[in-house]
């Protein structure tokens, strides 16, 4: 059997805190990626979706430990710190962000930029690169001329794909994309959506979308995870997810994302708020906030296998009918 | 069609920006340029309505609503409320009235004021307005409007500071100082999108139940499938114009102008097996400067014939559509 194209075990993220505590951001998580897949990581403001995108490319800033391993192509590219790490940061897996702006240095033209990550990595040198830049820019939707343009003189969705074109300069097996829509409008949206579908099609880039708008990576995705105060709670396929969730933070996600098909349903929110991190949690970290927790959620759940590729850690599924 | 008038009717709305020449630009006498934000809008609502006005950001829908608070001057149009136009009024007189106009925008972080406790932040505007009587009959109607936005006990948030709520509590402090005034109307500027997914609907469930109540809301957003559960009726715009507008799910289920098609056909659902082709739109939000001629949508428009590039289509009722349904639309059949 061969490795995974990428696989993360048991990772731990800490951020000491300036009263002398610690933050537990992420607790555990484990996640697989095959060549070509699209994984949705969503989960609410907090619960470590982006910490856990930073940990895998090694950009957590020096206030983070970090434990566990990221195997890539099955060897770990975490253990050995930033010397391990940097042969594959955007070689192998790249990441963009938000709004771009924290993708692009706003004082320099994108092109520059993009050459720049270009010789970086000794992939191309003076007018190859120039013309590589070219090529990524219209690659993604931009016309070459926008390359002597500074970040702001672009519009979000132009800017969204030049960061996506310098993410895709080394050619990267692996895409992280961090709430890669949200500033934008639909329209743009959807451009975008439709360029990183084809992105993965073509070129068997997998794609990890970090979000919390399930409807986003329904459009996109094949399999979800969905994490909760810094675990996984469930993942699988995202139409099983959606069907047949097997935690009951996952249903209420989604009943508490608007649809155009909705009816006069209610439309729940979720009550309550997240655990805090930096304090031992206790029990089920979502049991305050369910409505279906019962005694045994006093324990917490370990994620188990409940179906088909798909695992939930919730009391539910292997609860004794009375 | 309702008998009565509407609470708020705005006709013919025209708002625009000068765009600076800049000293080299007015020496050497370029030609003075607008940014033609909002151009002939109209639209009405009544008292326990909410109309979404949705669209692309630049649309004008954020000026549109700017301008029914009287925050931007129009170049025409009227602004009716209860039947008396607010466009020529000054500020002494309009002042009176915008306590019964009131607004809440996006983003609860940079609205309220971080020095200000919850119980501060919603007798302000009573201040203000030096309204709601003693002391004592303020502090009533601040506990009153706490628990109109489900903050109950009041007693639980009067003390705190906003960076001890969460962005949802954040945002129905907002709401609750807006309701302390008792206004009539609500403008409600993109009131959930910087919201968690798992509060939002708490938020739009408070709105629905003002709605409820009596309470007119003019909803600005760009989110359809939000417009579609909580607003009675929905504007689509388009480049400062409404270019569709009808009761809200007949806009959603039934829609007839292109861009409209076009702007439902990318909105993301939840469910994966309702994934539908996205019928994509190329090119960028346009340029509200330099309008394009005839049918401002057609340079962008899958069905685009040559007469759109002439004729500007007014709005009217399609043979397709129901009562109170209307597009602008040379492409279709009217009644």
């Amino acid at each position: 059997m061969t490795a995974p194209l990428l696989q993360i075990e048991d990772l731990h993220v800490w951020f000491d805190l300036e009263d002398g505590g610690e933050l537990h951001a992420v607790q555990g998580v484990n996640l697989s990626l095959e060549p070509g897949e699209r994984l949705g990581l969503v989960g609410e403001s907090g619960c470590g979706k982006t910490t856990t995108a930073l940990a895998i490319m090694g950009l957590l800033p020096p206030s983070a430990s970090v434990s566990g391993r990221v195997l890539l192509d099955g060897e770990d590219i975490l253990a050995g710190g930033e010397a391990a790490i940097r042969p594959h940061r955007w070689v192998d897996i790249a990441i963009v962000f938000q709004g771009a702006m924290n993708s692009l240095n706003p004082v320099r033209r994108i092109g520059d930029q993009i050459v720049e990550a270009l010789e970086l990595h000794g992939r191309a040198k003076g007018d190859t690169a120039r013309a590589r830049t070219s090529e990524l820019l219209e690659s993604v939707g931009v016309p070459a001329g926008r390359a002597s343009r500074y970040p702001h003189e672009l519009s979000g969705g132009m800017r969204q794909r030049a960061a996506i074109a310098m993410a895709l300069s080394c050619n990267p097996r692996v895409l992280i994309a961090d709430e890669p829509t949200t500033a934008l409008d639909v329209m743009v949206q959807a451009q975008i959506l439709e360029l990183l579908d084809g992105l993965c099609r073509d070129f068997e880039l997998a794609l990890v979308l970090v979000t919390h708008d399930l409807p986003v990576v329904a459009q996109l995705c094949n399999r979800c995870a969905v994490m909760y105060a810094g675990e996984i709670v469930e993942r699988g396929p995202l139409e099983t997810l959606y069907h047949e969730p097997g935690h009951p933070y996952t249903r209420m996600l989604f009943a508490a994302s608007p649809d155009l098909g909705m009816g006069d349903e209610p439309m729940l929110s979720i009550p309550g708020a997240p655990p805090r991190l930096d304090r031992p949690i206790d029990g089920c970290p979502f049991r305050a906030r369910c409505d279906s927790a019962f005694a045994d959620c006093i324990v917490r759940p370990r994620l188990l296998p409940i179906g088909e590729g798909h695992d939930a850690a919730c009391h539910l599924n292997t609860r004794v009918p009375a | 069609m309702s008998v009565s008038p509407a609470l708020l009717e705005v006709e013919d709305l025209v708002v625009r920006y000068p765009i600076h020449r800049g000293l080299v630009g007015s020496a050497t006498r370029q030609p003075r340029r607008n940014v033609h934000a909002v151009e002939g809008v109209s639209l009405s609502l009544g008292r326990g309505e909410m109309l979404a006005l949705v669209g692309e950001s630049g649309c004008g829908k954020t000026t549109t609503a700017q301008a029914v608070l009287r925050l931007v001057d129009p170049v025409s149009g009227s602004i009716r409320f209860e039947g008396r136009d607010l466009v020529p009024l000054g500020s002494r007189e309009l002042r009176p009235l915008r306590r019964r106009i009131q607004v809440v925008y996006q983003d609860p972080y940079e609205s309220l004021d971080p020095r200000f406790r919850v119980r501060a932040a919603v007798e302000e505007p009573l201040l203000i307005h030096r309204l709601g009587g003693s002391k004592v009959e303020r502090a009533q109607r601040v506990r009153d409007a706490l628990v109109r936005v489900e903050l109950s006990p009041p007693e639980l948030y009067l003390d705190r500071y906003p960076h001890e709520l969460s962005g949802g509590q954040r945002q129905r402090v907002a709401i609750a100082a807006a309701l302390a005034l008792e206004p009539d109307v609500l403008v409600a500027d993109e009131p959930v999108s910087m919201l968690d997914v798992s509060v939002r609907a708490g938020v739009l469930n408070v709105l629905d139940g003002l709605r409820r109540e009596g309470l007119a809301i003019l909803m600005i957003t760009h989110d359809l499938s939000t417009a579609v559960r909580f607003a009675q009726r929905i504007a689509v715009m388009y480049l400062g114009r409404i270019v569709e507008e009808g009761p809200a799910t007949s806009v959603v289920r039934n829609p007839q102008h292109p861009y409209t098609k076009a702007l439902l056909s990318v909105v993301p659902r939840r469910d994966p097996r309702d994934r539908q082709r996205p019928q994509i739109l190329r090119g960028e939000t346009p340029d509200a400067v330099a309008i394009p001629t005839g049918c401002r949508f057609h340079p962008r428009c899958p069905v685009a014939i040559e007469r759109c590039a002439v004729e500007d289509p007014a709005l009217a009722q399609p043979a397709a559509a129901e009562d109170g349904h209307r597009a602008a639309c040379l492409l279709l059949p009217s009644r």
